[in-house]
């Protein structure tokens, strides 16, 4: 018996070994790249996977999506594999956390060929070529059409509006310290408020009955009463641009008009971008793909797959987004290095504010 | 002897330590944060420890009822009920955290009280698992002999079985009090941004604030903490072990008490864990407030309107979260069953290893994560983004489940069993296969059953692991609930109530072996 009580020792660390032993890929082979992205990417089936499909079909350059968690995992793991990264080519850095990967030279420099068919003002924001705009949202206050008819009260106009009786208890918003979009938002109130007033404007939400939730599905899908089917009871709600649009799109049966719409004046811009990952052994392909990733064929593909706007600007968009998506003309913005400088310490004072 | 201990040393040390010493190495040689993690740490630790205890006290006391009738008794439906108590601490927090969202009041929304009921949901399994096996091995007789004394049933509950089932309940307690204590999903959904765990801090520090030493630092105190907890538990599980004799086998209940006493367990059960669940199922027949089969019809479509698609695979979701779960009971009932056996046969070192096995479930996911990405970065160890290192992470979580079900049925074996086998010139090691093996035949199924059931879930560590290939159920129905529209919604309870489906299977097949063994002994 003492054999077998050995051969299953065996046979276990047969197993890890296995493992061990079956991927010795990475090296050597220049065909196939890897592509980090955050969770939100489709990882199969959808016009955007297709789109890379053709990639691979004109370079030879297979490409293989792996999923590193949200954009604020995504980056805390890029942080900490500078240099040695976990893929090629990354996907979904935003501006709240630009200047960190910037700081921790998390990218190399590479200029796309078409990187002047990008809109400037993206550009703008990335002048040592470390990374590439790819898209752009907004993150806005949606309501709830049909409640503020049925009630007969006017939908607020802006952010100060917000803290008027009319709009009591009215709105649900994210933690800034667990959700994007919560961080969009607070972003807005500096920009808006100022860097001394944004404290104020916040305590003035709270005493308005502002709902504070962990995240933006708990918001959007059982806060919020706007979004179809649901069973929230507040009719406003920090969500994005194109929110609306999707729920036009995502309805069943198919509909015409969008149940939200967005305040335009409270939108934060979040920009989005690719880069080739520093240390990697293909940079070669690696740079083909961020090429790609900016041209008009895959451009086109991200509306109604990520439901942002393309960085690009002779993309055409599909009709529910230029009908029902909202593109702030002049989005509130701060720049990236002041987010980095403060955020943390905005976000402790937040929750001491809010939630204390 | 030192074979045995070696495999289960190994796993840990490679997959646990390893990674976690380079980590809080790392965090503690480039420590940079400004601030101190530690400045609001203190009223976190607090209600983390608090809600803890309230949690594990009121879970055993709901759970231990079930967990009696279900070891004690057959009758029509028990798999099913026994299946129905596992399902809900096998489904991702996302889908429950929505399911009781939809089911309490909008008053409980975010507090302490809304996370609590969620930790008794989830961990009466752990109950009704590791108390009922012990109920299962406590012989018929003991309890015949107290009733023919004059004893009621109530006192006979109270002086004779209570006390033997002490080490099983306070291991149990000590696994659900590491669960609630490190809350991670229910705490962000149900208790909402007031109220974070330790371990909630923990991960908003390395992932949201980029801060991984000030995380180190609080994972580091957590472990600590919850040490503690585990070597307490462990001595107390150790005590009040003893051994059994007798009928073990479940009966029909005949009595009318005895009936009424399952009849009540049955609708309770079929209360507290069908209301969420009916819940969840009947949100993927709901498509923008109106009932409909699109959500089900449309699954896994490429497009759902012409360029618009939400890139869900049904079919490659269940192959790749069975996969990782064949994979995860595989590893976890090899190593579990080395462990047991090596704990048993070598006290001291034993001892140690019991402990750590034990230490993944108290440390911080984000930790343990992080910890491998920067402990497998270099070739021929270059192991991130494989998809192995998944079911890996999920065997780390379930071994010291598969362990503490082995070690409460080889604690209660008769000793004089083993000397007699030693008498009759069986060497140790045959001695522990004629005597102990056979008696973990059927833990061995269940804790099988229990690893790939913890793997469906997506517990612990790998939740921060880079993945390639298919996204398993609970990733892909994250991904769907994060989309606005009414489909996407739909289909997420859709592709959970798959997921629902798929574990109640696995959970009744391994009971369906339980069964045959209980009827061959």
């Amino acid at each position: 018996m003492k054999r077998l009580v050995s051969a299953v020792t065996l046979a276990s660390l047969g197993l890890l070994a296995a493992g061990c032993g079956s991927d010795g890929s990475s090296s050597g082979t220049p065909e196939a790249i890897t592509l980090v992205a955050y969770d939100s990417f489709p990882p199969a089936k959808t016009s955007l996977n297709t789109a890379l499909d053709n990639f691979t079909k004109s370079t030879g350059i297979a490409v293989k999506i792996v999923i590193a968690g949200d954009a604020g995992t995504m980056v805390t793991k890029a942080k900490l594999t500078a240099g040695n990264p976990e893929g090629d080519v990354m996907w979904g850095v935003d501006n709240t956390l630009l200047s960190a990967v910037l700081d921790s030279k998390v990218f190399s420099q590479y200029e796309p060929n078409e990187w002047n068919a990008i809109s400037t003002s993206l550009t703008a924001l990335v002048p040592g070529h470390e990374l590439t705009p790819v898209d752009f949202g907004d993150v806005c206050i949606n309501y709830d059409i049909n409640w503020f008819t049925t009630h007969n009260v006017d939908p607020p106009r802006n952010l100060d509006d917000l803290t008027k009786p009319a709009y009591k208890d009215l709105l649900v918003v994210e933690n800034p310290s667990t959700s994007s979009p919560g961080l969009a938002f607070l972003m807005a109130t500096v920009a808006h408020s100022g860097k001394n007033g944004w404290q104020d404007y916040w305590k003035a939400l709270r005493a308005n009955g502002v709902k504070v939730v962990d995240g933006w599905t708990t918001a959007y899908d059982d806060e919020f009463s706007g979004a179809a089917g649901s069973t929230g009871s507040r009719p406003l709600v920090v969500s994005y641009g194109s929110s609306p649009p999707a729920e036009v799109i995502f309805a069943d049966p198919p509909r015409t008009d969008a149940p939200t719409a967005v305040v335009e004046s409270t939108c934060f811009r979040q920009v989005e971008f690719t880069g080739v990952l520093r240390g990697t052994k293909h940079e070669n392909e690696a740079r083909k793909l961020v090429d790609f990733l900016i041209s008009e064929t895959f451009q086109n593909e991200l509306p109604l797959t990520l439901f942002v706007y393309p960085a690009r600007t002779d993309t055409v968009l599909p009709p529910e987004f230029t009908k029902f998506a909202v593109v702030a003309s002049s989005p509130l913005t701060i720049d990236p290095a002041d987010i980095a400088a403060n955020r943390q310490q905005w976000q402790d004072e937040w929750t001491t504010i809010v939630l204390g | 002897m030192a074979a045995l201990l070696a495999a289960p040393a190994t796993f840990i040390a490679a997959f646990y330590a390893w990674p976690v010493i380079t980590l809080l190495w790392t965090a503690w040689r480039d420590q940079a944060s400004s601030a101190s993690p530690f400045r609001h740490i203190g009223a976190i630790i607090w209600f983390t420890v608090w809600q803890a205890a309230v949690s594990t006290a009121l879970t055993l006391t709901v759970g231990l009822l079930p967990a009696y009738v279900l070891a004690r008794y057959s009758f029509r439906g028990r798999r099913l009920l026994m299946a129905a108590t596992t399902v809900p601490f096998v489904l991702p927090t996302v889908v429950v955290g929505a399911a009781f969202i939809a089911l309490l009041p909008t008053s409980w929304h975010g507090t302490a009280q809304a996370m609590i009921v969620a930790h008794v949901f989830f961990n009466i399994a752990v109950v009704v698992r590791l108390v009922g096996s012990m109920v299962g091995v406590i012989p018929h007789d003991l309890v015949g002999a107290a009733r023919t004394l004059g004893a009621s049933p109530i006192r006979a509950a109270r002086l004779v079985v209570l006390p033997l089932l002490k080490p099983a309940l306070w291991s149990a307690a000590a696994v659900i009090f590491l669960f609630s204590f490190t809350s991670f999903g229910v705490a962000k959904l149900l208790g909402g941004p007031t109220h974070p765990t330790l371990e909630v801090e923990i991960a908003r520090r390395a992932t949201q604030l980029g801060d991984v030493s000030g995380a180190a630092a609080l994972s580091a105190t957590q472990l600590v903490l919850l040490g503690v907890v585990i070597v307490l538990a462990s001595r107390r599980q150790r005590r009040g072990a003893i051994e059994l004799h007798g009928a073990t086998a479940p009966h029909v209940p005949r009595t009318p008490r005895e009936r009424a006493m399952v009849g009540a367990v049955g609708a309770g059960v079929a209360l507290v864990v069908g209301a969420p669940i009916a819940a969840l199922v009947s949100r993927s027949f709901n498509v923008g407030n109106r009932w409909s089969m699109s959500a089900w019809s449309r699954l896994g479509a490429a497009e759902t309107r012409p360029g618009a698609g939400l890139g869900v695979d049904p079919m490659a979701s269940v192959g790749a979260s069975l996969r990782f779960a064949l994979v995860a009971a595989l590893v976890a009932t090899t190593i579990g069953f080395l462990a047991a056996a090596a704990i048993t046969n070598t006290p001291r070192l034993g001892k140690l290893l019991d402990v750590g096995l034990m230490l993944p479930l108290g440390t911080s996911a984000v930790t343990i994560g992080l910890g491998m990405l920067i402990t497998f970065d270099t070739a021929p160890f270059d192991w991130r983004a494989r998809w192995w290192l998944v079911p890996l992470g999920h065997a780390l979580v379930a071994v010291p489940f598969v362990v503490r079900a082995l070690l409460t049925v080889l604690r209660a074996i008769p000793r004089d069993l083993r000397a007699a086998a030693a008498t009759l010139g069986a060497t140790p090691i045959r001695t522990w296969w004629q005597v102990d093996a056979r008696a973990l035949r059927r833990p061995l199924l269940a804790g099988a059953g229990f690893s790939a059931a913890i793997s469906l879930g997506e517990f612990g560590a790998t939740t921060i692991l880079t993945r390639s290939g298919s996204e398993t159920l609970p990733i892909a129905i994250g991904r769907l609930l994060a989309r606005a529209g009414a489909l996407p919604r739909a289909q997420a309870f859709a592709m959970a109530t798959i997921l629902l489906v798929l574990t109640t299977v696995i959970v009744m097949a391994t009971g369906t072996h339980e069964r045959l063994g209980a009827d061959d002994a």
